[in-house]
């Protein structure tokens, strides 16, 4: 620093009235936004998701496609494929953006400062949140755009209302699931990395991203309808393909109620677990140290 | 020190349980049992911090500076005592101390690498409920004060360790908080950066009556140039506290010499501290010499000192004798010098 000029200015001392600070729901709606912005911003300027997260997933998708038509499955088997090829892009998301997502903040020194901010922690897990959805659904849209254009998919779409509700809901249970689950990673802390890889692939099995889920046993499928893609997708698939409703594993209005329950459940679970770790993180002093 | 208070803390304690190795054999079955040991990081803390001062912690690395901050920042709960910020109780009001703080840690990384300087800057405003309008008039004018405003535009990631421990500082006066904390806010910055960051930190304090800043370093320079009053803290303990000019004052009626010999051992050096009137002695070897720090009760004593080299057969290459200094206070309270103390320290505070 030239420090003439550092002491010339005279703009150390803020203006004589300052504005009013946000509180209440306004700071809580600042925090989203501020928040949601790297994330945002981020696809930008990191311009390597393009070749991972769509042509590495219409990768994947091309080959069931191949794979499908060759033993001669039902033409609307092409279409679950490459909706199921899209969704893995907001399940990567949810795992490898929001639920690791706690750890590496403390690593980097940022959850200290989230946490003896005025703003609530919700409103910044809600921010990772939003910011991380509305960069995944550009990428998701991709996948489906050219997966469909590539493979002439067929859509039948009879409610366009309850198909937006469904996947609402769907994303709504999903990203509460990752907001809980930060929390959970943060306590687990160095397994992290280790949890998210572990989840990625088992659960594009067993979500039926790449098949109906109907193919399993009924307590099995029962079992995925924790992991909240499983019934979005399936409701999905029974909204948008002519053949869906027959290949459903249970009807629409059920796994879409079943769905608002994990709303509510995995939401309060990621408030009470963001209470729990904030308190553990006070009491022990440990979730808050970063790296030097 | 300056009523009304900006922070004070009540017999504050910390102690810290560690999951460590250490073994017991339990019942008959002799199973192994991990036993957490305990360690103290503070104890009996009383600090009271007026408004408007620039108050300064200084201590060897593990002393408890660093605990001590996060207990006050509400981000690390005390095991015993009490601490208040603003007048607000730091356990039970965190709502209302977290809304009139802000801290900046020495070497951190926080904010995002590919955010740039200003956007990292505006998303950490926007916790603190501040407009975007203003916010963004206030990075402007505060870049420039610390002379980053040409790299407002540079991701974050792309910055030198001194420019971003700049963004830091930007960051926590963005707020314009009644009480900052600063720990170690020099730490990893070159000599004249440093100096300009000082310089920022005391004018930014003198501007208004209200503001408080709580600085914790481990540059004796530092505390010393900058800060109103300074607490030596060491082992969790405050050993003294008082404005650097007092603190130096009580070891006026003391001589302080430093000596370069010729090599001397570590157990002719500890014999020097048996003389008559040789109240200190820290032994340092650097580059095939020997310094001796004397602090000696009067000029007197020296004669006994020289007399001792002189029968050990030690040259004295050069002799010293100097006003004393912080690190002299330190040296007097610890009888070690705060070089010495961080060598033996296992952990940061």
């Amino acid at each position: 620093m030239d420090p003439k000029m550092a002491a010339d200015q005279a703009v150390v001392t803020p203006h004589a009235h300052p504005p009013r600070r946000d509180t209440g729901w306004r700071l809580f709606v600042r925090t989203v936004v501020g928040r949601a912005y790297p994330r945002v911003i981020a696809q930008q300027r990191e311009r390597s998701w393009m070749f991972f997260e769509i042509f590495l997933p219409l990768v994947a998708v091309s080959a069931y496609v191949l794979v499908y038509r060759a033993i001669g499955a039902p033409e609307d088997y092409v279409g679950f494929v490459v909706v199921g090829g899209a969704m893995t892009a907001f399940w990567m998301n949810v795992l490898w953006t929001m639920s690791s997502q706690l750890y590496w903040e403390k690593e980097s020194g940022n959850l200290a400062l989230y946490i003896m901010s005025p703003a609530n922690l919700m409103a910044v897990l809600l921010g990772m949140a939003a910011g991380g959805w509305l960069a995944t659904s550009l990428r998701a849209l991709v996948i489906i755009l050219v997966g469909s254009l590539l493979f002439q998919v067929r859509y039948t779409v009879d409610s366009f209302g309850l198909l937006l509700a469904v996947f609402g809901l769907s994303m709504v249970a999903l990203y509460g699931l990752g907001m809980m689950t930060a929390s959970l990673f943060l306590l687990l802390s160095r397994e992290a990395w280790h949890l998210a890889n572990l989840a990625q692939e088992p659960v594009f099995f067993i979500s039926g991203f790449y098949f109906p889920i109907r193919s399993f046993n009924f307590w099995i499928a029962l079992s995925a309808s924790l992991i909240p893609l499983t019934l979005g997708l399936d409701a999905m698939r029974q909204l948008v393909f002519a053949s869906g409703p027959s290949l459903g594993f249970l009807s629409v209005p059920v796994e879409a109620a079943i769905l608002a329950g994990l709303c509510v459940v995995f939401l309060t679970g990621a408030r009470l677990m963001l209470a729990h770790m904030e308190k553990l993180a006070i009491r022990e002093g440990r979730l808050t140290e970063a790296r030097r | 020190m300056v009523e009304p208070l900006a922070i004070e803390t009540r017999k504050l304690g910390r102690v810290y349980k560690i999951r460590g190795t250490e073994k017991k054999s339990g019942s008959r079955r002799a199973v192994k049992q991990e036993e957490p040991r305990l360690r103290v990081a503070l104890q009996d803390v009383d600090i009271q911090v007026g408004q408007g001062e620039l108050f300064g912690l200084l201590g060897p690395n593990g002393a408890g500076k660093t605990t001590l901050i996060k207990i006050l920042t509400t981000l690390l709960a005390p095991t015993t005592g009490s601490a208040f910020v603003a007048g607000y109780d730091v356990t039970r009001q965190t709502d209302q101390v977290r809304a009139c703080i802000n801290m900046v840690s020495g070497g951190e990384s926080s904010g995002y690498g590919l955010l740039t300087v200003r956007e990292n800057l505006w998303m950490f405003s926007q916790f603190y409920g501040m407009p975007s309008h203003y916010a963004n008039q206030r990075i402007d004018e505060l870049l420039q004060v610390v002379t980053l405003a040409d790299r407002a535009n540079t991701k974050s990631s792309d910055l030198s360790t001194g420019l971003r421990q700049k963004m830091n500082i930007v960051r926590g006066f963005l707020t314009d908080p009644q009480v900052l904390f600063m720990d170690e806010p020099t730490l990893g910055l070159d000599v004249g950066a440093s100096r300009d960051v000082r310089r920022f930190i005391r004018r930014w304090v003198d501007e208004h009556t209200d503001r408080t800043v709580l600085l914790t370093t481990h540059y004796m320079v530092e505390a010393d140039e900058l800060c109103d009053r300074v607490a030596i803290i060491n082992q969790g303990r405050v050993l003294a506290c008082d404005t650097p000019g007092n603190l130096k004052r009580s070891l006026q009626e003391e001589a302080i010499f430093r000596l370069e010999v010729s090599p001397l051992n570590g157990a002719g050096a500890a014999s020097f501290q048996s003389l008559p009137g040789v109240n200190k002695v820290v032994h340092h070897s650097r580059d095939g010499r020997s310094e001796l720090e004397l602090i000696l009760e009067d000029e007197a004593a020296l004669a006994g000192v020289v007399n001792q080299l002189t029968s050990q057969d030690v040259r004295i290459l050069n002799l010293e004798k100097r006003e004393p200094t912080l690190e002299d206070v330190f040296v007097e309270l610890v009888g070690r010098s705060m070089e010495e103390v961080e060598g033996g320290s296992e952990d940061g505070g």
